[in-house]
């Protein structure tokens, strides 16, 4: 799985706003029509780490990465990516200045072949850069390189999965977005996926990882957020937070 | 494992592209080879000049269903993107023929077969340059004016609103052009023909077809191996996930609008050249039968929309042919219904229940 990645594909280091961490959210509130998903959300991510958000169904996990990337507009506060107010950005733009996502349920196209699909996450690159970034995604998940003319469509959920982040890699993110990767994936697989990601983030790529499975999020993260109906009622080490008696009790499965 | 950059659109597009034309040669001879019997018995001639009827009309089928086959490429490529059917598409189409007329008639003065080969070219090719961009561009602008507003609105407000476009484009030629047709110069001189077995095949004919035939192909190049082609084919099937990868959405539909509008133009060219006439309400007719075309082959997809347009171009054909022309109607919408009762989603077409 661990692959030797030549120094020019590793991700640019950011132009890093002095004392402000990479990924700034400041009371975000966020509605679906009526409904009021997020309620003043306080987040950060200092760049080079892991940091998971866990928490129950509809806590407002998706909807917190949703509204980071600019599918979803913060009705009230603020996003700020690399010192920049980007809560009303479209998702389009966002990607050009380096945040990428691989949404909740997969999303990869599918009935494009796994080749195209990842050549739709390199739309923002230029061509130029393009066949060594899919060195790298397929040096990452060798299945992808096997599969490459295969049909989106017709890959196992675990292939889809490596799809949806290769794809999410193509576009060389510096913030990398991850909703729930390892859902529906056999145990293996899911270590699997857990390497890889922390493989990516060796590799100089800042992870925000939205989980189910909150135990294997937890042994891989830096720092760990726990939400609950639209709030943060937990941040800290993810160590601390591991230990903590609630988050054992709700999230870790113990009683 | 060596083809890691070449972006292919198919496992195996070639062999796909092949099997296709072999199955569309063989169903053409087949129309050929029925169309002569039929001629034969139910049309009175003898086998020997069955034959020469039966090849030339098979031509004609070929550049008629060209016809419906561009027009319908345009409901079904923006029905594939925001599934929207855009009754509006064969006004457009009617729009397109109205202003090659005019571009024409302004320069010829309304004088049919133009026989200097060079100045005919010339004519051609400035008729499709002048319209393509400028009904496009309308096509584009309609979008932009009434159709994104309501992108979010329940699905009957834009359906109605296309409706109610359709009226307008319509009523506004009617304003200009008056009621009844106006006569289209014949540039393309109707008496050329290549004299085959017997058959004076018409090169008009040809040439519609051939120039369908590239545009379309073109279309398919453009869809299947360019970055903004396949950005788009991405848009239609989720446009949330596209825009995550940096799509533009509002572009890319604009950009489908744009090709749909180019290509109900140079139908629109071509219609003037074959019928020599062009009037206010063109578009419904032909509209209809486009989008029948397009539901046919499946809406959304492209290669479905072409083989459905020389579907009913062959079924309008024969029936004209064998001195049913009066019932071709009546055929073209039993066959649809028989379609859709036994394959709801067209010949080629998918099921949208993937999207989210």
């Amino acid at each position: 799985m661990t692959a030797p990645i030549a120094a020019s594909t590793i991700t640019g280091t950011a132009a890093s706003v002095a004392g402000e961490p990479m990924l700034v959210l400041e009371e975000v509130n966020t509605y679906y029509g009526q409904i009021h998903a997020l309620q003043g959300v306080d987040l950060s991510v200092a760049e080079g780490e892991i940091v998971t958000l866990i928490g129950a169904n509809g806590a407002g996990k998706t909807t917190t990465l949703k509204t980071i990337s600019g599918l979803l507009h913060p009705r009230h506060g603020t996003v700020r990516f690399e010192g920049t107010d980007v809560s009303r950005t479209p998702a389009h733009l966002l990607v050009r200045r380096g945040i990428g996502h691989a949404p909740e349920g997969r999303r990869i196209f599918s009935r494009m072949s796994v080749l195209e699909n990842l050549m739709m996450g390199a739309f923002t690159r230029e061509t130029p850069t393009i066949p060594p970034d899919l060195e790298r995604v397929m040096t990452l998940f060798p299945r992808l390189r096997e599969r490459s003319h295969q049909l989106g469509g017709t890959l196992s959920g675990g292939e889809q999965q490596m799809l949806a982040i290769g794809r999410a890699l193509m576009s060389h993110p510096r913030l990398l977005l991850l909703d729930e990767p390892s859902l529906g994936l056999s145990p293996i697989l899911v270590q699997q996926i857990f390497a890889i990601i922390r493989e990516i983030n060796s590799q100089g790529t800042t992870v925000l990882l939205v989980e189910q499975n909150a135990l294997q999020a937890l042994s891989i993260a830096h720092r760990a957020y726990v939400l609950q109906t639209g709030r943060v009622v937990l941040a800290g080490p993810a160590k601390d937070v591991m230990s903590n008696e609630t988050v054992r009790k709700a999230y870790l499965g113990e009683d | 494992m060596t083809a890691i950059a070449s972006p292919a659109a198919q496992p195996n597009p070639l062999s796909r592209g092949i099997r296709m034309t072999v199955i569309a040669v063989v169903a053409v001879v087949a129309y050929m080879l029925i169309l002569w019997v039929l001629l034969f018995g139910l049309g009175g001639r003898t086998v020997a000049n069955a034959f020469p009827e039966a090849l030339q009309q098979t031509v004609n089928a070929l550049s008629i269903g060209a016809i419906y086959a561009l027009i319908a490429l345009g409901y079904t490529m923006v029905y594939g993107i925001i599934e929207l059917i855009n009754f509006a598409h064969g006004d457009i189409f009617m729009l397109g023929a109205f202003l090659a007329t005019v571009f024409i008639a302004g320069i010829t003065g309304n004088n049919d077969a133009v026989t200097n080969i060079p100045l005919l070219i010339v004519l051609l090719l400035g008729a499709l340059v002048f319209t393509m961009p400028i009904i496009g561009l309308l096509n584009v602008g309609i979008e932009r004016a009434v159709y994104r507003p309501l992108r979010h609105a329940p699905r009957l407000a834009p359906l109605i609103t296309a409706v109610g476009v359709s009226f307008i484009l319509q009523n506004v030629a009617l304003t200009i052009a008056g009621s009844g047709d106006r006569k289209s110069p014949q540039i393309f001189p109707l008496d050329w023909t290549i004299p085959i077995g017997g058959a004076q095949v018409s090169i008009l004919s040809i040439f519609i077809f051939v120039l369908a035939m590239l545009l379309m192909l073109a279309l398919q190049a453009f869809v299947s191996r360019t970055r903004l082609g396949r950005a788009m084919r991405a848009t239609a099937q989720d446009q949330e996930a596209s825009a995550l990868m940096g799509v533009d959405a509002n572009q890319t539909i604009s950009l489908t609008f744009l090709i749909g509008g180019v290509l109900a133009a140079a139908a629109g060219l071509v219609w003037g050249l074959r019928f020599g006439f062009v009037r206010f309400d063109l578009g419904f007719n032909s509209g209809l039968k486009a989008f029948t075309a397009a539901v046919l082959g499946g809406i959304g997809n492209i290669t479905g929309a072409v083989i459905g347009g020389f579907i009913i171009g062959f079924i309008e054909n024969g029936a004209a042919s064998l001195g049913y022309s009066r019932w071709s109607e009546f055929l073209v919408f039993v066959i649809l219904t028989l379609v859709l009762l036994f394959k709801p989603t067209g010949i080629l077409g998918q099921l949208t229940g993937d999207r989210a």
